[in-house]
């Protein structure tokens, strides 16, 4: 579904990316762990398209096309999802208004015909479930004055209505509380399917107790320096990043 | 005759009107259209050296040669036009006005409870003579300027609504104001007078429009008063054409606990300059004030607001946004005053800007002056163009560049339309912004 080879980016002429391999088949839940700085969320950012994000060498294949030559809003009706770590809040236009034009501009994109407002009112009472969103959100702003953890669902919810092949969760577990962190790891592990996949973008273990990984990778100094199973993700909530990173240094560049 | 836009112009076609002696003006009436024109004669009109007109140039305006002779409403359009450009149902009072004068076989009217009385302003001088000679006297100079000089000097008709005491009326009544095409670019006056008596309330949408009107002037005269507790809802909706001037006034005076709103919309016209003054004249009276404007191409619209705090504990806000393409211009000035002994006074404004396109140009000031102490007064300006990150998550989603920057451009204007609480009006409003902003750029004309 989707092959990384070789990447190289950055931003604003640094490169935070030296070399990025990683392969995801439908059915697979990939995590991507390590700490701050070590360009976690650069991978994100260029796997949505974030024009300030430079690709400088490699490729990016998704369903056998080249994913760098699309733009940002074919890759989402193409099926790529990004959950975003600060969902960006938009005044004036209601959150149930946007999350119509979305699936009906994928839905346009698949061939099928756009939801009328009845069908879709339908549709997003049956999504609102799985993250027990409050309905009055619908009709407020989007994202406008939302806690960190309403912002969170409402990106789930998002991900839950467009159906996405490969969904990157970018820190999604970040700010919530356990009970808000239960209901939004529970939400993304009922999306979870045989025919779709999942790259969660973490720096802690936590969220991966509720959604079971096929493979964790860690991410330093722009490179995947380790890959394991769930395994991994636990040691290194025992043993931290450092040990990591001293073995990184050993490894050949 | 046709002539030049100037002082002079104006003072002679007085003085012809004057001579043949208007219809059967009263003797009143016809003192204070004198004594209108003789304050005109002495300012003159306005031009940029004039701080209240600094940023708005009237020399297209004064190269235009006018017909000032012109008399009677000219061409009238079909009645199946007007419903495009009508709120809500068709048997709801809606008074309809062709260049200036009333067309009452076009007009909808509902009558109103005993003591009440909708209709054009002409007919009220003969039914409510003495009501409309004291609200116009009251009216008269204060902060006019040229324009309003000229207007209660011309004048010609308008509307009239008395709302009797205690009366809700349920429907909202409509001013639609239509500039039909004539030979020569004519010059007209409109001017109403919107009376509502105490505990007394009202919807009240008053629309200018074109049907192929070409160039033209409307300087119209809203004069509003409310009695103690009464409340409006008053929109005032702009849709002139590509080549329209456009000088409105709406004057409202507030006693005691009384309540008013007032949207101004502006979409349509070449040069428009909209003025909102209220007095808040009595302990106790609210105003909000908003207004929106989105215009593209060549348009310029510039909004001067007056807020008088006059006296104690009385509340105004005022919410005021702009959407700028092309090469397009808005002024805002807006003033505060708070006069002495207007303790408790609670007044905020905001005026907001979004620039679509490089070559806009925005040139927004507020003015408080504050002559009361323990009072809260504060005000907030910013003008800026689309977030980019804003666009980019909308794009996210699968969203194209052009309907997310129409969904984001929407969601800054309709902060304004969404405070509008009468239901049929509000989405009425919401398709006129709609239509307007296709395409997520300002078109180059104006409806």
């Amino acid at each position: 579904m989707l092959s990384i080879r070789k990447l190289h980016a950055g931003v604003a002429g640094k490169e935070i990316l030296h070399g990025i391999d990683l392969e995801v088949r439908a059915g697979e839940v990939h995590a991507v762990m390590g700490p701050n700085g070590s360009g976690k969320s650069t991978l994100a950012q260029v796997l949505t398209g974030h024009p300030g994000y430079v690709v400088t060498a490699g490729e990016i294949l998704y369903g056998g096309r080249n994913l760098l030559e699309m733009p940002p809003e074919e890759r989402a009706r193409e099926g790529l999802f990004m959950a975003f770590q600060y969902p960006v809040e938009i005044p004036g236009v209601a959150n149930a208004e946007f999350l119509k034009a979305a699936v009906n501009a994928v839905r346009e994109h698949r061939g099928l015909e756009e939801l009328d407002a009845m069908e879709f009112l339908a549709l997003l009472k049956e999504k609102m479930k799985l993250v027990d969103i409050d309905p009055a959100f619908m009709s407020r702003p989007l994202n406008e004055g939302f806690s960190g953890g309403e912002k969170k669902r409402n990106e789930i919810l998002q991900m839950a209505l467009l159906d996405p092949k490969l969904a990157v969760l970018d820190e999604t577990d970040s700010g919530l509380d356990i009970d808000a962190l239960r209901t939004v790891a529970e939400g993304i592990d009922r999306l979870r399917r045989p025919d779709n996949a999942m790259i969660l973008v973490t720096h802690y273990q936590r969220l991966l107790n509720y959604v079971t990984p096929d493979r964790v990778h860690v991410l330093s100094n722009g490179r995947i320096v380790r890959s394991g199973d769930q395994a991994l993700a636990q040691e290194l909530e025992t043993r931290g990043y450092e040990w990591l990173e001293a073995t990184a240094e050993a490894l050949p560049q | 005759m046709t002539d030049r836009l100037t002082k002079e112009a104006f003072l002679a076609a007085f003085a012809e009107r004057d001579r043949r002696g208007v219809a059967d003006d009263p003797s009143w009436l016809r003192e204070a259209r004198r004594a209108a024109i003789a304050r005109f004669a002495e300012r003159g009109l306005p031009t940029t050296r004039d701080e209240e007109w600094k940023y708005t140039s009237l020399a297209p305006l004064v190269a235009t040669s006018f017909d000032l002779a012109a008399e009677g409403p000219g061409e009238i359009p079909a009645e199946a036009t007007l419903a495009s450009v009508s709120v809500g149902s068709s048997s709801w009072t809606r008074l309809i006005f062709v260049n200036g004068r009333h067309v009452a076989k076009l007009s909808t009217i509902r009558p109103l409870p005993p003591g009440g009385r909708v209709g054009s302003l002409a007919e009220a001088l003969i039914t409510d003579e003495e009501t409309v000679r004291a609200h116009l006297t009251a009216a008269e100079d204060k902060g006019e300027g040229a324009f309003g000089s000229l207007n209660a000097a011309f004048w010609p008709d308008g509307a009239f609504l008395r709302v009797p005491a205690g009366v809700s009326l349920e429907e909202p009544i409509q001013l639609l104001f239509v500039a039909t095409a004539s030979e020569r670019p004519r010059a007209e006056h409109p001017r109403s007078l919107i009376v509502l008596e105490p505990e007394s309330r009202a919807v009240l949408v008053e629309t200018y429009i074109t049907l192929g009107g070409g160039t033209y002037l409307t300087n119209a005269s809203t004069e509003l008063a409310l009695g103690p507790g009464a409340a409006l809802d008053h929109h005032k909706i702009v849709l002139e054409g590509g080549q329209a001037f456009h000088v409105g006034r709406t004057r409202v005076r507030q006693d005691r606990d009384s309540w008013f709103t007032s949207c101004t919309l502006t979409f349509g016209g070449r040069v428009i300059r909209n003025d909102v003054d209220a007095l808040l004249a009595a302990a106790g009276a609210e105003c909000m004030l908003s207004g929106l404007f989105v215009i593209g191409g060549r348009q310029h619209v510039d909004t001067h607001t007056v807020m008088d705090h006059a006296q104690p504990q009385a509340t105004s806000r005022q919410l005021y946004k702009g959407v700028l393409d092309g090469r397009a211009r808005g002024v805002f000035n807006g003033r505060v005053i708070v006069r002495p002994g207007a303790h408790g006074t609670d007044a905020h404004q905001t005026n907001k800007n979004l620039i679509l396109s490089d070559g806009v140009e925005v040139d927004s000031k507020p003015q408080l002056e504050i002559f009361a102490d323990d009072v809260k007064c504060s005000h907030g300006a910013a003008d800026g163009q689309l977030a980019e990150d804003a666009i980019f998550y909308l794009k996210s989603r699968g969203l194209d560049e052009m309907v997310a920057r129409t969904l984001l451009t929407h969601g800054f204007a309709s902060e304004v339309l969404s405070r509008l609480r009468v239901d049929s009006v509000r989405s009425w409003c919401e398709d006129l912004l709609r239509d307007r902003l296709r395409g997520g750029r300002v078109a180059e004309d104006a409806p």
